[in-house]
């Protein structure tokens, strides 16, 4: 009887490793950051609660508000580009070309390297004076400029080239993946009715993408977020604070900073976007899960 | 002829698609084979007219990475002490958990599935200061042990997704036998699963190697001084060292920084793209 009840039990004691990882490391950590915010901890924690004025004053910080500024810009471009490129190659690919395993190798192995990789060779190739600038005027165009990883200006944008190149390629695999699915019956009967390929493409299979660009979406805009190795590769959030963005803003301000109280403010804000984005499709699922 | 114009454009369009792609990865090599006078004359593209292996020497053994001065070898070796366990372990775990939920699935084992899920999307910076503070109160922060249980409870949600997805094409019937011959928990896990799991099992060790290796912030803050991994000692040789930059010897750095994965990218092939398939949800 009781080793019946030790059986039953093993299952539940399997999972616990998991169930500490959900309880402890994710909601736990969670909640303790939460309380952590709403206090007016420095370089320790601590319990003397001040409610909402981290966020008050996170509020009033330039450097935050700089940050989200830089966040929403690069997520923009960033999410916008991916998917456009990615979309197009995965098209392009998907006309029974020649060299479609060579091509796809190529189109996806920047995804393979680290964004601190990826971060400096691309802060290489665009240093005023050596990079690609030096290369341009070597040409003949001797009053070329292209400095804008030193520009405030246009840092950010830097950014965005560097991260578009290693990621849209992971939009370009899991969009062939899903152009593949998808029935060839519906180009035939496009075919036999004459509908040029690109209504095709835009009325008919970009609607049936929509669950895989869902997912490429969530992925990508998640990615926006976390932001950061490539920031402190390419820029170190410069020139000054120029291309700052949220993540970097808290790592500084736990750790170089000791401002805990106002860096745990900021990764709740950070944390809000994240609910807002899993809250549908976690709707999705569970509504697909009673079907 | 319109037909043949419109094929024309398509590899028109993949094959400048392919060179922008491949650009950084060539300015890389050629610029980690050229001496400094060279890099300074010439365009950023050109070939090396005199190539060296010095700043591949140089990178490996002499290159300052902070205090020490002794290459980015430190940091490889580093490298491979933590993702070896940080491999192995999540692993394991995310075989069982994927076992538990799709043949035991005790109570309440989907709904902590679902938050395990969630919280892969869940940005570090919230977790990062309290993980800090437990690891501390335990006596194990910035050690091997730290990095590697960090990197155990970041993995779970796609090691447990894959080992889960995998099992639910597992017919039913299998386990049902296996529990009427007398098969316990640990036994037909032992026995039975994991002798058949080892498609899935290439695929997650390729996710994890890669994520593990390519993984800056989680090494920065958690592995401590002597066991800093190679991105973040890759990132101190070109963002912290001051007077002249050695371009040539920073590009040979951060080619054997990317090796590993890139190694394993080119090597596993359709593999990778299986496993980002699976994983989709890795963020």
């Amino acid at each position: 009887m009781l080793a019946r009840r030790f059986r039953t039990l093993t299952p539940f004691a399997a999972l616990l490793p998991m169930a500490l990882t959900v309880i402890v490391a994710y909601i736990g950590t969670a909640l303790w950051t939460l309380r952590v915010s709403l206090t007016s901890s420095r370089t320790f924690a601590s319990d003397n609660f001040v409610g909402l004025a981290q966020y008050e004053r996170l509020f009033d910080n330039e450097r935050w508000m700089l940050s989200l500024h830089n966040l929403a810009i690069y997520g923009l471009l960033f999410v916008v580009a991916c998917i456009v490129i990615g979309f197009l190659l995965a098209v392009f690919i998907d006309q029974n070309v020649t060299g479609e395993g060579v091509l796809r190798t190529v189109f996806l192995y920047p995804y393979a390297m680290s964004f601190v990789a990826t971060g400096l060779v691309w802060q290489w190739m665009l240093t005023p004076g050596n990079g690609i600038e030096q290369a341009v005027r070597l040409l003949g165009f001797p009053n070329f400029q292209f400095d804008w990883i030193i520009d405030q200006d246009m840092a950010i944008y830097t950014v965005v080239i560097a991260t578009v190149w290693q990621a849209s390629g992971l939009v370009m695999a899991m969009l062939l993946a899903g152009l593949r699915g998808i029935d060839p019956e519906i180009w035939k009967a496009a075919r036999l009715d004459g509908i040029p390929a690109w209504r095709v493409y835009s009325s008919i299979v970009l609607p049936m993408l929509g669950p895989t660009l869902a997912t490429v979406f969530l992925l990508l805009s998640t990615a926006v977020i976390k932001l950061y190795d490539a920031v402190v590769a390419m820029t170190q959030g410069g020139p000054g604070t120029a291309s700052e963005v949220p993540a970097k803003f808290i790592m500084d301000h736990l750790f170089l900073r000791s401002n805990i109280g106002l860096a745990s403010a900021g990764a709740i804000v950070l944390l809000v976007p994240v609910l807002a984005l899993l809250a549908p499709y976690a709707y999705a699922r569970s509504r697909k899960g009673q079907a | 002829m319109n037909k043949r114009v419109a094929r024309i454009g398509i590899y028109v369009f993949l094959f400048s698609a392919a060179l922008f792609f491949l650009l950084p990865l060539y300015v890389m090599l050629v610029t980690s084979l050229k001496s400094m006078d060279e890099i300074r004359a010439g365009s950023i593209f050109a070939l090396p007219l005199a190539a060296t292996l010095e700043p591949w020497r140089q990178a490996w053994s002499e290159v300052c990475t902070g205090a020490a001065c002794e290459g980015v070898r430190a940091g490889f070796w580093n490298s491979v002490a933590i993702t070896v366990p940080s491999t192995i372990l999540p692993i394991l775990l995310g075989a069982v958990n994927g076992y538990a939920l799709s043949f035991w699935r005790p109570r309440g084992a989907s709904l902590l599935f679902g938050l395990l899920m969630a919280g892969a999307f869940i940005p570090v910076q919230v977790m990062i200061y309290p993980l800090v503070r437990l690891l501390a109160a335990m006596g194990v922060f910035g050690s091997l042990p730290a990095i590697v249980l960090v990197h155990l409870i970041f993995g779970m949600p796609v090691m447990t997704m894959l080992f889960r997805n995998y099992y639910a094409g597992v017919p039913h019937e299998l386990f049902q036998a296996a529990r009427i011959d007398g098969g316990g928990f640990w036994r037909i896990f032992a026995q039975v699963m994991l002798p058949m799991s080892a498609p899935i099992i290439v695929v997650a060790a390729i996710m994890q190697v890669t994520g593990v290796w390519n993984d800056y912030i989680l090494g920065l803050v958690f592995a401590g001084r002597d066991n800093l991994p190679m991105t973040v000692q890759l990132n101190n040789v070109i963002n912290t060292t001051t007077g002249t930059r050695l371009y040539n010897v920073n590009m040979a750095a951060t080619i054997l920084t990317a090796l590993v994965p890139l190694a394993i990218y080119f090597l596993s092939g359709r593999w990778f793209v299986r496993g980002i398939a699976a994983g989709a949800v890795k963020g």
